[in-house]
Parts: structure tokens; C-alpha cells; sequence
């Protein structure tokens, strides 16, 4: 039985909370949270010399070349802190789908520049209010341009290139397509959103040249796959993201007095820190699960990425809201460091589409694989 | 990540497959359940028979020492064997609470001429243990019993109730705590016996539960006798030595394996919700995967303990969430998919009911689990407390003499 992180990934990790912890207090989220800046250039700069943006990337392309475990515990540190970065966005999903579904000339081209951080990656899916679907998806590909609309797109604004999904009109196939972001036929407008720590776009496609890459027959199943392997990494994220919360929690409850006792010592705070522990934990063995799934390419991944997912979720939301509610009023102000957490735990939530969306595709794998 | 064995821990499962294919039956289920007042006799004695063989093995306490009659073996080894065991119909529940919580507590405490004498035959099967604890007044506050023990020459007299005693009626010893000074503090007046459940002034009386069974049982002392010498720890000490008692309760106690979310989107596959069938309904898939979450939550969170039993590490602080999960998941799943079957649902007749009535009996049963070996609210407070740190609460029994402490009924 070895159902845990190696040696080496827990020395990883402890790499990057000490990274963390000496460079990226709340205070540099609260920088990019007060400032026009989409992001924090000094932590995502010590993070690539870490090599981290490189982790997943093989070494024939200039990365690491480890696997999805590695991601999970870098990824658990980003949420601990907050960290203001395009990681989830250029590593998890932007640097993923290259390197599932890149033509060895793209892998070659981008790659490389992606591992050491020479530029930045992102994934553009929804379009509308509306969660995406094989059907709803409106921007299209044709003859080497794409036109069309995303919103939101997290790191719009400070990504280089994105990978867009787009229905190619010659086949009436989704695909995938690598779009240079930086060019004069893409207009991209930041967006206001719940977590300005976040930079957030709308990007607006007009006959820009894209890149078409090499999903085969995939089609929808290929965004699929790449949400399932970024839904595992978002979830380990999510989980260091409650556990802060917690803890920020459980140093108030202790520190603060109301009639004429610690707050933590009333049942009424004890029983809402310990639930949120259960469900912290509960994400954190579903995930590990899923962790387990996507490094070894697992059959089972489909509803582990899922359960991590809408486990992780659970818990953050209810971490980071219960978290306020544990400080009471100070919780609530601008100057207290809980908002954070409660903005990016939805901007998480909700980033790879919704709970409801998540517990469907849960079921799903349920009812194909007959159980009962 | 695997959940493969190691090859010492591949070795050992080998070993223990083999010794069980010669020695164990793979038949008909037998035996009772340790906790049914109608237990037979004739289960108890292919129990007996059964944990003989498995003593004389060594597998019946595989991490007791071997002067103990164990096997000297590690945890994970004992969970490899319960692992195997549980493949085979072998009748077993009649001495988990005597060689889990009672023996334990006499290896810590009991004489070096005492053990030697109770721990092999309870060991063996041959002499059942339970466990005096719990009274009518003292459920949550265990150390508030008030059943007491007056010196009488070199013996104690014992008068007073224990409720909630699991196995009292067929245990031949069991081990209790009492009330020895009422004038002093709580914990500071109580002291620790073990003592023989024949003994003259026992009476046993099967409590009937609200779900119908009757699985535990009230024992009444109408001055009992028991010799000084059946004392563990010193007069005064009780509670220090519960609480060894209670550390391995946390081991011993859980929640049976119950319909699940595979049975509610079995039933959910059955019944319609306005005319289709109630899975394709996005509130009853949203409770499933929630429901999903939860069970495979615990489930991965004990191989994350399994883990560090493999490693030979003490388990982190996650096992304590089991029951606290498990308990109302059993009650809420329950009452949702009698929810499901509209008025229908009330029908607790096997015969009738779908999927022969298991929500209706598990809901009845439910909330029986989420009371017993620590209420939802006290496993909080030791997460809390424990876990995270957190103060205890305000108590305001702890410089008052027991005897005026205020009470209710």
C-alpha cells in the first residue's frame, strides 16, 4: 500500500511553500487585487527559475519531464497562497493541451518557450452565460483563421497565445486550435470579476490566424480529457486554497475573546472548523485518488476527476465563506486578508465549469459503468 | 501511487490466504452478530471454536506482544489478516470488545498474575469481556457515572445501573467504572474494577431500540461483591485508566456496511419522477455524487491510514473523520430515497417496499449510529480539540464536588 506523494514530490513541495512563504505573501495579492497589474511578474518569475512552469513538460522539449504528481503538490502550494499567477492557466490547461495534442511541430515551437517561461499559455472555452457544450460552441475555424468570441478567459489579458475551442466549419467538428494572442486581429478587453487578484479577459476573434492541432476523431472528448487532467491539478489547488482558510480560521477563533472566553472554545466555531476539516480531508483522499488516475493514465480517471473536483470545490466554498463568518465583522472588511480566499475559491469553482456540470459528469461514469 | 503490497506484506497475505483456505469455511454464513440479544448458543460456540484456531495461529491478536499470545506482528499485518478473513464466512463478533478495548486495559493495568490468567482464555474465546461504562445518567460525560463502590473490608460493594452494554448477557467478566468519592471533583472520584459477570446482584436486561432490535442491554448491581484486588489503577484513578480503554474504542467502533449510493442509483433506475425515471432528474444525480463523494472519500482515506500503518508511521489525524461521514450519510441517503418513492416510501414491508425495504430499515436504525461510540456533536469536538487545537469547552463541573453538581433527570 503506497497511496501517497514520494519522498522527492513532499520535497518539492516544501521547495515551494518556502518559495511561497518568502515571496508571495497576501500582501502581493493584494498588489494585483489593488493594481492595474494582471499579475505578479516576481513570483512567476521565481517560479519558472524553479523550473516549476516546465514540471510536466518533457525534457526533449526543454521541461522536467515528471508527471502529474509533481503538478499536484506545486499546485496545492499555489492555492495556499493565493499566489497571483497564470500557473493553472498556462501550465494546467495552456502547456496540457499542447502537449496531448500538439503536432510535433507545435510541441517543438511552443514548448520549449512555455517551459522556461518565455511566455504565457491559456485555454479559451466558454462563450456565453451558458456552461460549453459540443453543441453551443460558436467561434469557428476556417482556411487558418478563427472568428468568434470567448468569455471569460482567465489570463486573457497577459496570456501570449491561447488555445481556442472552436467548431471547424469544414468537418462541423470541435477542435483545438493555438492562436497568438498578441496579434493586431485579436482584441482582448480585461474583464471586471469576483477575484481581481486574477486577470480575467474577453477576447474577441477576428479572422485570426490559429494554428489547428491533432486531436484525431477525439472532437468534445479531447476538451474533455483536457478538463479532467486540469480539474485533478485545480483540485489540489483548491484544497491548499481551504486549508489556508482553515488555518486563517483557527488562528482568529484562538486569538479572539467574546464573553470573556476564546471564540474557538464555543461548540458553535468548533463544530464549523471541524467540518470543514472533514470536507478538506474528504477532497483531499478523492483527489489523491485522482492524482493516482491521471499520472498513470488510469481507466478510471474520468470519475476521479470529477469526485476530485466536485469534492475540492465543496470544500473551498465552504472553507473560505465559514472562514469570514468565523471573523466576523473584520472578515468582512477590505484591509482583512479572508476575501482572498473567498473570491478565488469561486473564480476556482467555477473556472472549469460549475458543480452542477461536474456532479452530471460524475453520474454519467456512474451509469456507463452500471453500478448498482 | 499503488495500493500494492509490499513484499514482506505480499509474503504475509500469502501466508494468511493459505493457513485460511486449510481452516476456514467458505459456507454458510454462522454465527450471530456479537450485539443480537438472541444470540444463540450454539453460534457462540462455533465462535469459540473459531477464535481457538485462530489463537493457536497466532492470528486472533497479531500485534500483542508474544508473551500475550500474539504474534508480535505489526498493524498492517492485522489489517492484511482482517482483510482475508472477511472473504470467508467465519462467525466473528463475539470477542471484539473484550480483546479490543477490555484486554488492553488489564495488559495496561491488571497484575502480572492476572493477566496470566485472563488474557489467554479471553484470547482463546473462552471467556467473553464487555465493557461497563456508559449509565442513564452519563452518556457524552461518561465520567459523570454514578453507579458507586463502598469499601466494605477488603471488598467493594457495588450498587447502581450500566446501560448500553453490548454483550453483557452472554460475558463472563466485564470491566467497570464507578463512583468511589462522591465529594470530590468528577474525574477525581472515580476508580476501575473488573469483575465476574455471575457474580451474585447482576441483573441483565435486553433494551428494546426504536428501530425494533434490541442489541444492547441495561445491567443492574444490587450490591455486588468484588475483592480489592479486582481493582485497576488506584482508588481515585478511574478515569485515568478509561481513557486508556476509550483510546481503543476509537479503533473499535464504526458504522456497518450500509446501502450506499450504488443502492440509491439502483433505486433511482426504478422509480420514476414525473414520468421518467428518477436518475435522469439533476437533483437526485447532484445528491448522488455528493453522497459519491463522501463514501469514496472515506474510502481513500483509509488507504491513505493504510499507508501509514504500511510504513510502519502512526496515521494521521484524517481516520478520525470516519464516523462523523458515515453516520448521517447512512441516515440522509436513507431519507432521500424514501423520498424518492413518494408516499410509497413509508411502506417498511420487504415484501412490498423497493429494494426490499433496505432505505426504510436503515433510516430506523440511522439514527441509532450517529449516537453510539461518540455522538456527531463529541467526535466535532475531539476534531476540534484534538485535531485542531481549539480550547475545551468552559467547564463548569470541574472544581464542584460530584455530589453538588446540579442534575436532571
Amino acid at each position: 500500500m503506497n497511496f501517497d506523494f514520494s519522498e522527492d514530490q513532499k520535497m518539492l513541495k516544501e521547495q515551494v511553500s518556502k518559495f511561497l512563504s518568502d515571496n508571495c505573501s497576501l500582501d502581493v495579492a493584494r498588489d494585483i487585487l489593488e493594481s492595474d497589474k494582471t499579475y505578479s511578474e516576481e513570483v512567476w518569475r521565481g517560479l519558472v527559475d524553479l523550473g516549476l512552469t516546465g514540471t510536466a513538460i518533457p525534457e526533449e522539449y526543454g521541461g522536467l519531464g515528471l508527471g502529474a504528481l509533481e503538478l499536484c503538490v506545486v499546485a496545492e502550494e499555489l492555492g495556499r497562497a493565493a499566489a497571483p499567477v497564470p500557473f493553472s492557466s498556462s501550465v494546467y490547461l495552456g502547456t496540457e493541451a499542447i502537449v496531448k495534442y500538439g503536432t510535433d511541430s507545435q510541441k517543438e515551437k511552443w514548448l520549449p518557450k512555455l517551459a522556461v517561461g518565455e511566455l504565457i499559455s491559456t485555454f479559451a472555452l466558454p462563450e456565453t452565460n451558458s456552461e460549453p457544450t459540443e453543441k453551443n460552441i460558436k467561434t469557428t475555424f476556417s482556411n487558418g483563421k478563427i472568428n468568434g468570441r470567448k468569455i471569460p478567459v482567465a489570463d486573457g489579458s497577459c496570456s501570449d497565445i491561447a488555445i481556442v475551442v472552436v467548431k471547424n466549419t469544414d468537418n462541423d467538428h470541435i477542435a483545438l486550435t493555438i492562436v497568438d494572442l498578441t496579434s493586431e486581429y485579436v482584441k482582448r478587453n480585461q474583464i471586471s470579476t469576483l477575484d481581481p487578484s486574477r486577470d480575467h479577459a474577453e477576447i474577441i476573434f477576428e479572422n485570426s490566424d490559429a494554428e489547428l492541432m491533432d486531436t484525431g476523431d477525439e472532437g468534445w472528448g479531447a476538451i474533455e480529457n483536457i478538463l479532467n487532467s486540469a480539474a485533478v491539478l485545480m483540485a489540489f489547488e483548491q484544497i491548499g486554497g481551504a486549508e489556508a482558510s482553515l488555518n486563517m480560521a483557527k488562528d482568529y477563533a484562538l486569538d479572539r475573546y467574546a464573553f470573556g472566553r476564546q471564540i474557538g472554545s464555543y461548540q458553535a466555531i468548533k463544530h464549523k472548523l471541524a467540518d470543514m476539516y472533514v470536507k478538506i480531508e474528504l477532497a483531499r483522499s478523492n483527489s489523491y485518488y485522482g492524482a493516482m488516475m491521471l499520472n498513470d493514465g488510469g481507466a478510471d480517471l474520468k470519475i476521479a476527476a470529477a469526485a476530485s473536483r466536485v469534492a475540492a470545490t465543496d470544500a473551498y466554498n465552504f472553507a473560505a465563506q465559514e472562514s469570514i463568518q468565523t471573523h466576523g465583522g473584520i472578515g468582512f472588511t477590505w484591509e482583512a486578508d479572508t476575501q482572498f480566499f473567498y473570491r478565488r475559491s469561486q473564480v476556482l469553482g467555477l473556472a472549469l465549469g460549475s458543480s452542477i456540470t461536474w456532479k452530471n459528469k460524475l453520474v454519467n461514469q456512474l451509469e456507463e459503468k452500471n453500478i448498482s | 501511487m499503488d495500493f500494492n503490497d509490499t513484499k514482506e506484506e505480499a509474503d504475509f497475505r500469502e501466508e494468511v490466504k493459505t493457513w485460511l483456505k486449510e481452516n476456514a469455511s467458505k459456507g454458510e454464513k454462522v454465527g450471530g452478530r456479537y450485539d443480537a440479544i438472541d444470540v444463540q448458543e450454539d453460534a457462540l460456540s462455533r465462535a469459540r471454536d473459531w477464535q481457538a484456531k485462530k489463537a493457536e495461529a497466532g492470528y486472533a491478536a497479531i500485534t500483542w506482544p508474544e508473551e500475550f499470545g500474539g504474534l508480535g506482528g505489526t498493524a498492517i499485518q492485522s489489517v492484511i489478516y482482517s482483510q482475508e478473513e472477511a472473504k470467508y464466512n467465519v462467525p466473528t463478533g463475539f470477542f471484539e470488545i473484550g480483546l479490543g478495548m477490555c484486554i488492553p486495559t488489564m495488559m495496561a493495568w491488571a497484575t502480572k498474575e492476572q493477566n496470566e490468567r485472563f488474557v489467554k482464555p479471553a484470547l482463546y474465546g473462552e471467556e467473553v469481556w464487555c465493557q461497563l461504562f456508559s449509565e442513564p445518567s452519563a452518556g457524552s460525560d461518561v465520567a459523570g457515572v454514578r453507579t458507586k463502590a463502598e469499601k466494605d473490608g477488603d471488598d467493594w460493594i457495588i450498587n447502581g445501573q450500566k446501560v448500553w452494554t453490548s454483550g453483557a448477557h452472554f460475558s463472563d467478566f466485564g470491566i467497570i467504572v464507578v463512583r468511589t468519592d462522591p465529594n470530590v471533583a468528577k474525574h477525581k472520584g472515580l476508580s476501575f474494577f473488573f469483575l465476574d459477570m455471575k457474580s451474585e446482584g447482576i441483573e441483565v436486561k435486553p433494551i428494546r431500540q426504536l428501530s425494533g432490535g434490541a442489541n444492547f442491554n441495561e445491567v443492574f448491581f444490587t450490591d455486588v461483591r468484588v475483592p480489592d484486588s479486582q481493582r485497576l489503577g488506584d482508588v481515585g484513578q478511574g478515569w485515568k485508566v478509561a481513557l486508556t480503554t476509550l483510546m481503543n474504542e476509537r479503533l473499535a467502533i464504526g458504522v456497518p456496511k450500509s446501502a450506499d449510493y450504488s443502492s440509491l442509483t439502483r433505486a433511482a433506475k426504478e422509480v420514476d419522477l414525473n414520468d421518467q425515471p428518477a436518475i435522469k432528474n439533476d437533483l437526485v444525480r447532484s445528491k448522488i455524487a455528493d453522497w459519491y463523494i463522501q463514501a469514496e472519500g472515506l474510502k481513500y482515506t483509509k488507504m491513505r491510514t493504510l499507508t501509514a500503518l504500511s510504513k510502519g508511521e502512526t496515521p494521521g489525524p484524517e481516520s478520525s473523520i470516519g464516523k462523523i461521514v458515515s453516520a448521517p450519510k447512512m441516515q440522509d441517503l436513507a431519507s432521500f430515497a424514501m423520498d424518492l418513492q413518494g408516499a410509497a416510501g413509508i411502506i417498511n414491508d420487504s415484501e412490498i417496499a423497493l429494494l426490499h425495504s433496505i432505505f426504510q430499515s436503515q433510516w430506523l436504525s440511522a439514527a441509532g449510529y450517529r449516537i453510539a461510540g461518540g455522538t456527531d456533536e463529541i467526535l466535532r469536538n475531539i476534531v476540534a480539540e484534538r485535531v485542531l487545537g481549539l480550547p475545551q469547552d468552559v467547564r463548569v463541573d470541574k472544581a464542584v464536588p460530584f455530589n453538588e453538581l446540579p442534575s436532571g433527570r
